[in-house]
């Protein structure tokens, strides 16, 4: 891949638990186009949250190096690494702060980075808000005021709001209903088309996988056991565990559980 | 004909707020005939969760709710027991599985502990050895190697998919005739979902034990339930047999609940309409799916 904006090489991580030591990732190394969308898929415990956790600089690798546009990460991230990658969380809830109306929320990222001026960046929040779909003066409202689409439009916005070229969706829509689900799906793909973003989406949902991704891959217990493009991921998974995470997918239509009858006939 | 294992018949439930009486349920029915698998689907906020909870009686304590409606189980009006008959019947003839099986458990009672306290319920008198052998067996039932080891372990030994299957056997251990299922398996992976389902399924189906279903997800409704009600805004809008709810759903909010849920054989994003006025059309019964006595 030519000039990837993150490259991870051999990245693994273990933690100490009551004198056990756990493998959380191990020996992980993958890049990521600009621009593209690439999905990362596992069950819980397969080390997905670890590797966004160490993509954002929460804690370092045990081993092994995080590169983003070349530039191998520091243990101590500087500011303008924490203003490129940014996070979009599963709960919108609990990410934003109760106490913070929408617009102090949003605001933050502007002061901490110094964008605009003072009284610019009170109208940058707006737009902000706008751009995700929303009114304006939604901006002195309470988290609490809002419903989980909004609040999730708010998350977005604020991982937005200091220019960052990365974000790490980690379940951004788990937690929300299927209509409401949909539409923050499609905000995620005209926001990447528009600002050029590059999204690193973790999830557990292969459908909204299948329907988002560039590309997919797939995790078990810490470990890549699959890597390749959404269309041949879905249609020759290679790995039988793929193959399981797939087939396990509750689905709506007869096309769909053809799809999953194929591949569980192969198994066998 | 035998009367129907759960009946409601224009249940409406209310809720005293400082700002006057908010009305969360307009007046739904269902029914449940005996052995059969019953899914009521919805949102958030639609309304099926507070039904599972009338069902089962919780909810009637609450101060400020406001209950009417006929709600009649196994041909026995609910609201006209006792709340000791009531409370007879919980555990016994009706049980409920809710969606994150280790935090209904008890931390700090052992597997088998609860196992015993559940037995106890239908038979006051079973002694320790003849309830640890029931529990065994029952836990086998559900496909738990090594039961023995399960029954002395705390819930929070175990991993989510072994507590929900224990949840899945405590459930059905008095053999109920009626068991509510809240989002069964929602806390757990995929995989593991897919497998308890498949295995409640099996259970139920041996058991004769008649289900009411309530989840978010159209998919795994489909590959749970043989007759499914949509439920919006506290009024059911569609009720169908499962077939034939996914092969033709004929309310437009069934029909945008469908169309907005991505396909895993692609095609793309759909385009959602906002919340529309068509959601509220009136309810939609196909062929061979009306309530009981005519009354829709």
């Amino acid at each position: 891949m030519t000039n990837p904006i993150l490259s991870l090489n051999s990245v693994t991580k273990t933690f100490r638990t009551g004198g056990r030591e756990v493998r959380a990732v191990d020996g992980v190394s993958f890049d990521v186009a600009e621009g593209e969308c690439l999905a990362i898929v596992g069950e819980s415990g397969s080390g997905k949250t670890t590797i966004a956790n160490m993509i954002l600089g929460i804690y370092p690798p045990t081993s092994g190096t995080i590169a983003y546009r070349g530039e191998v990460l520091p243990r101590r991230r500087a500011l303008s690494h924490r203003r490129a990658i940014q996070l979009v969380q599963q709960n919108p809830l609990s990410s934003l702060n109760p106490k913070r109306t929408v617009g102090a929320s949003l605001r933050l990222p502007l002061d901490v980075h110094g964008i605009g001026d003072r009284s610019r960046r009170w109208e940058r929040t707006g737009e902000l808000l706008e751009e995700v779909g929303l009114p304006a003066d939604f901006r002195s409202r309470a988290p609490a005021a809002l419903s989980g689409g909004q609040r999730q439009r708010v998350a977005i916005a604020r991982a937005l709001a200091c220019e960052s070229d990365l974000v790490v969706l980690d379940e951004p829509t788990s937690a929300l209903d299927v209509l409401v689900q949909a539409r923050i799906l499609r905000l995620l793909k005209e926001l990447r088309e528009r600002r050029g973003l590059t999204y690193l989406f973790i999830t557990h949902d292969l459908a909204v996988v299948r329907n988002i991704a560039d590309r997919v891959a797939v995790f078990e217990k810490g470990r890549m056991v699959e890597i390749d493009d959404v269309e041949a991921i879905f249609t020759r998974p290679q790995h039988p565990y793929t193959r399981g995470l797939i087939s396990a997918v509750p689905v709506v239509t007869r096309e769909e559980q053809e799809l999953k009858d194929s591949l569980t006939k192969e198994e066998a | 004909m035998t009367a129907p294992t759960l009946l409601i018949r224009d249940l409406h439930l209310g809720f005293k707020t400082y700002g006057g009486l908010v009305e969360v349920l307009h007046g739904i029915s269902l029914h449940i005939g005996q052995g059969e698998r019953v899914a009521l689907v919805g949102e958030s906020g639609s309304g099926k969760s507070v039904t599972a909870r009338l069902v089962i009686g919780l909810l009637q304590m609450m101060r400020g709710a406001r209950v009417s409606g006929l709600l009649q189980f196994e041909g026995r009006n609910l609201e006209k027991l006792s709340a000791a008959e009531r409370h007879a019947l919980r555990g016994t003839r009706m049980s409920m599985i809710f969606q994150d099986p280790t935090s209904s458990l008890n931390p700090i009672y052992t597997v088998g502990a609860q196992f015993q306290e559940v037995l106890r319920r239908a038979a006051p008198a079973i002694d320790r050895a003849a309830a640890m052998e029931k529990a065994a067996r029952l836990l086998d039932e559900v496909l738990i190697p090594d039961p023995a080891r399960v029954l002395a372990s705390y819930p929070f030994q175990l991993s989510g998919g072994m507590n929900q299957r224990v949840m899945i056997a405590m459930a059905l251990a008095n053999e109920p005739s009626l068991l509510i299922a809240d989002e069964p398996g929602t806390a757990l992976d995929v995989t593991v979902q897919a497998q308890t389902l498949r295995l409640m399924r099996d259970v139920v189906e041996r058991h004769g034990t008649s289900v009411l279903f309530i989840s978010h997800n159209l998919g795994v409704v489909r590959e749970f339930a043989d007759r499914v009600y949509v439920i919006y805004k506290g009024r059911i809008v569609e009720q169908a047999r499962t077939a034939d709810l996914f092969e033709n759903p004929r309310h437009p909010y069934t029909q945008a609940l469908m169309r907005a849920i991505p396909r895993v054989t692609g095609g793309g994003l759909p385009e959602i309409e906002e919340e529309s006025e068509r959601f509220l059309e009136p309810l939609v019964v196909h062929e061979g799916c009306g309530e009981p006595g005519g009354m829709a």
